[in-house]
C-alpha cells in the first residue's frame, strides 16, 4: 500500500463524508457529543451505548459517523465546564481546570475557552492526518500476525486498560475480571456447551454487551446521582466580549507551541494503550510547566494559558490516537472506543486487521468525517458557549429520567424480552456500587467485549501448538510484545508515581478543581484522589 | 407586627422587587422577609444567590432602613411553594414578586413560579415589573 493510494482512498472518503446527508449526521453527532461532554457524569461512552439502537435502522457509515462525532464532540465539550465551573465534564479535561478556571476567575475565561477550542481543532486535525497515514501501515503489519501475536496484543490491552485506568491497579483488574466473567456466560462457541447459564434459556445467548454497558454507564450513574442529588448549585463565571476578540496576539504567541507539543504527546500516548487521554493531558501539563520561562512560569497555578492550550490539544490528539489500535487491530483502549467496536460488531463488520481491506470505504469515510467534525466543532464551540452553559441548568431529575427511558428502551430492543430489562437493572445496581466504591467501569466493558475474541484466539493458538503453552511466547513478534509490555508497565508505574506527586501538589493547592461538588465524585476524599476516581466513562 | 414577604432572584428584576417590597413595608410599618431558595437539582441555578449576591442584598436592605430577615437555603420545595409557605408561616399581609415575560412553551414545560404564587397565596400579591 503506497501513501499515494491512501491519499486517494482518503479523498474518496471525503466524497462520502461531504454528502449533505452524512454532513447532517456528523453535525448531529458533534452536537450531541458536545452536550454530553459539557454535562459532568454523562460522557461519550454512555451516549454511544444509549444510542446503539440506531444501528437497527441506520446504515453502517451513517451510524459510525454519528458515533465518531459524539466521540470528538465530548472532548471539546469537557473543556467548557472545566474552565467556567471548575467542574470537569469528563476525565480528560481535569487538567484543563487547573489553569483554565484560574484564568476564568481572573477575567480571562474567553481566552481560555478560545485557546482550548482552537488548540483542540489544531491538534485534532494534525492527529487525524497522522491517523490517516499511520493507520494503513499498522494495518498492513497487522494482517501478517497470527493468533499467538494477537493473544499477546490482547494481554497488553487487558493489562494496560485494567491496571492503568483508575486509581488502583487491583480495582481495575477486578473490574476487568468481572467483565471477562460476564463474557463467558452463554454457549461456548467451539463446543456449544452452556456456561454459567443455570440452565436458563435466557442466558444461553449470553448477556449482551450493550445491555451491560448501558446498565453500568446510564443506570449506575443515574442511581449514583440520585444518591447525592442535593449539593448546592455552582456559579458560572460569565464570559464577556464578542468571540472574535477572545484570542489576543499575545495569547496566540504563547499558545501555538503548547498546541503542537500537546499534539505530539497526545497522539502516541493515545496509540499505545497507556490509559487514554487523561495520561496525555497530565504529561502535556507537566512538560508545559517545565518548559515555561520567566514571567510565564510564575503564572502557572495562577492561570497560565500554556496550561490550558497544551492539555486540551493533547486530549484531542489522544482521541485520534485511540482510533489507531481500534481500526487496525480491533483493540479498544477506552470505553468509548469499546462501544464503537460494538457498533461494528452490530453490523457484522469484522473488526481487526482485515478492516482496512474488507471495508476500506467505511473506514476512510469515518476518517474523513473526523476532519469534517473537527471543523464543525470549532465553528460550533466558539460562538455557542452561552448555549452549552445553559444545558447545565436542566434539572437533573428531568435529565436522568430521559436517560433511564432511553436505557430501558435500548435494553428492551436487544431481544424484545422483559428479562433484558431486569438484567439491566441488576447490572445497574452493580454499577452503582462499583461507582460508589471507586471501581473503574471501562476495564469491565473492555473485558466484556474483548473476552470472547481473546478466548477464541487463545484456543486457536493452543490448538495449533497442540496444547503447548510455551508456543504463546515463542514467536519473535509475541515475545517482543511481551517485553514491550514489561517496559510499558515499568514506565507507567513511574508515571503514576509522578502523577500522584503532581496530584498531591494540586490537592495542597487550596483551589483544586471542585470535583467533589459535581455529580461525578464521592465525598470524603481529597479532590486529588477523587479526580482519579472519575475516569470511568470515556 | 405585620410582615411583607418578597421572593428574590439575583438580577435587576429581583432588586426592583426588593426595593418595592421595602417601600410597601415602610408604608405598612411591617417587617420584610426575603426568600431565595434552590432545589439544588441542577448543576447551575442562576436564580440562587451566592454569598456575594447576599451581601449585596443586605447592603441594599440596610439602606432602606426597614427591619428584615433573609431566608436563603437549599430546600426540597419549589421556589413558589417556598415563598407561599413562608408567607403563611409568618402571617404575611403581602407577597411581593418580580414578574417577567415567559414564552408559552417555557410555561408549559417548566411552569410559572409567579403564576403558582398568584393562585395559591392566601394574601394579596404585588407583581413588580422591571422599570
Amino acid at each position: 500500500m503506497g501513501s499515494v493510494d491512501n491519499f486517494f482512498l482518503l479523498m474518496e472518503g471525503f466524497t462520502t463524508a461531504l454528502q449533505p446527508m452524512y454532513l447532517l449526521y456528523a453535525l448531529g453527532g458533534v452536537l450531541v457529543g458536545t452536550a454530553v461532554g459539557v454535562l459532568p457524569g454523562i460522557g461519550p461512552a454512555m451516549t454511544v451505548a444509549l444510542l446503539m439502537p440506531i444501528t437497527y435502522t441506520l446504515e453502517p457509515t451513517a451510524a459510525i459517523i454519528v458515533f465518531a462525532g459524539i466521540y470528538y464532540g465530548g472532548m471539546y465539550g469537557g473543556s467548557t465546564t472545566s474552565i467556567l465551573l471548575n467542574t470537569p465534564g469528563e476525565s480528560a479535561s481535569i487538567v484543563t481546570a487547573l489553569e483554565g478556571n484560574k484564568m476564568a476567575k481572573a477575567g480571562r475565561g474567553a481566552a481560555a475557552l478560545a485557546t482550548a477550542a482552537v488548540g483542540s481543532f489544531v491538534a485534532g486535525t494534525i492527529a487525524t492526518v497522522l491517523l490517516s497515514f499511520v493507520a494503513p501501515y499498522v494495518a498492513a503489519f497487522a494482517v501478517q500476525i497470527g493468533p499467538v501475536e494477537y493473544v499477546a496484543l490482547m494481554v497488553v490491552a487487558f493489562l494496560t486498560v485494567g491496571a492503568l485506568l483508575g486509581s488502583s491497579v487491583l480495582r481495575g483488574l477486578a473490574s476487568l475480571g468481572l467483565g471477562l466473567f460476564i463474557a463467558l456466560v452463554g454457549f461456548d462457541s467451539l463446543t456449544a456447551q452452556q456456561r454459567y447459564t443455570f440452565g436458563s434459556p435466557f442466558l444461553a445467548d449470553g448477556i449482551d454487551v450493550v445491555l451491560v454497558a448501558v446498565a453500568l454507564f446510564a443506570v449506575g450513574e443515574a442511581l449514583y446521582v440520585g444518591s447525592r442529588l442535593r449539593h448546592g448549585p455552582i456559579k458560572v463565571i460569565p464570559v464577556t466580549g464578542g468571540w472574535t476578540t477572545w484570542l489576543r496576539k499575545d495569547d496566540l504567541r504563547r499558545s501555538w507551541r503548547p498546541w503542537l507539543r500537546g499534539t505530539f504527546i497526545g497522539f502516541p500516548v493515545g496509540t499505545i494503550p497507556a490509559g487514554g487521554a487523561d495520561v496525555a493531558t497530565f504529561l502535556s501539563y507537566a512538560s508545559e510547566r517545565r518548559l515555561a520561562k520567566g514571567e510565564n512560569k510564575k503564572q502557572f497555578g495562577k492561570g497560565a494559558i500554556e496550561g490550558v492550550a497544551g492539555p486540551e490539544a493533547a486530549n484531542n490528539a489522544a482521541a485520534a490516537g485511540v482510533l489507531v489500535p481500534l481500526l487496525t487491530l480491533g483493540i479498544p483502549t477506552t470505553a468509548t472506543a469499546a462501544m464503537m467496536l460494538v457498533a461494528f460488531q452490530r453490523y457484522q463488520i469484522p473488526v481487526g486487521p482485515q478492516l482496512f481491506e474488507s471495508n476500506s470505504a467505511l473506514v476512510w469515510a469515518l476518517i474523513a468525517s473526523l476532519y469534517v467534525g473537527n471543523l464543525m466543532l470549532l465553528v460550533l464551540n466558539l460562538p455557542l458557549v452561552g448555549i452549552w452553559v445553559k444545558i447545565l441548568q436542566i434539572p437533573r431529575p428531568y435529565l436522568y429520567a430521559g436517560i433511564l427511558v432511553f436505557a430501558v428502551l435500548g435494553a428492551f430492543s436487544v431481544n424484545f424480552t422483559p428479562i433484558d430489562v431486569i438484567i439491566l437493572l441488576v447490572v445497574g445496581i452493580l454499577g452503582f456500587f462499583m461507582r460508589r466504591f471507586g471501581y473503574p467501569i471501562a476495564p469491565m466493558v473492555v473485558g466484556l467485549i474483548l473476552g470472547p475474541i481473546f478466548e477464541s484466539q487463545l484456543r486457536r493458538s493452543l490448538a495449533i501448538s497442540q496444547g503447548d503453552p510455551v508456543a504463546l511466547v515463542q514467536s519473535p513478534i509475541a515475545a517482543t510484545i511481551y517485553v514491550v509490555l514489561l517496559v510499558i508497565f515499568a514506565l507507567s508505574l513511574l508515571l503514576k508515581r509522578r502523577q500522584r506527586q503532581f496530584e498531591a501538589m494540586v490537592a495542597a493547592n487550596a483551589d483544586a478543581p471542585d470535583v467533589v461538588r459535581g455529580t461525578v465524585q464521592s465525598s470524603g476524599t481529597t479532590p486529588a484522589v477523587s479526580i482519579r476516581r472519575e475516569d470511568t466513562d470515556r | 407586627m405585620s410582615t411583607v414577604v418578597v421572593g428574590y432572584v439575583p438580577n435587576a428584576l429581583g432588586g426592583a422587587a426588593v426595593l418595592q417590597a421595602a417601600e410597601e413595608a415602610r408604608h405598612r410599618g411591617a417587617d420584610l422577609v426575603v426568600v431565595n431558595t434552590t432545589r439544588a437539582d441542577r448543576l447551575v441555578d442562576p436564580a440562587y444567590a451566592d454569598s456575594a449576591d447576599v451581601s449585596e442584598l443586605e447592603a441594599l436592605l440596610a439602606r432602606t432602613g426597614v427591619g428584615y430577615s433573609i431566608r436563603h437555603s437549599i430546600s426540597e420545595a419549589t421556589a413558589a411553594e417556598e415563598v407561599v409557605d413562608v408567607a403563611e408561616e409568618v402571617g404575611a399581609e403581602l407577597i411581593v414578586i418580580g414578574l417577567r415575560h415567559r414564552t408559552p412553551v417555557g410555561k408549559l414545560i417548566l411552569g410559572s413560579t409567579a403564576q403558582t404564587i398568584l393562585l395559591t397565596a392566601r394574601c394579596n400579591v404585588l407583581a413588580v415589573k422591571l422599570p
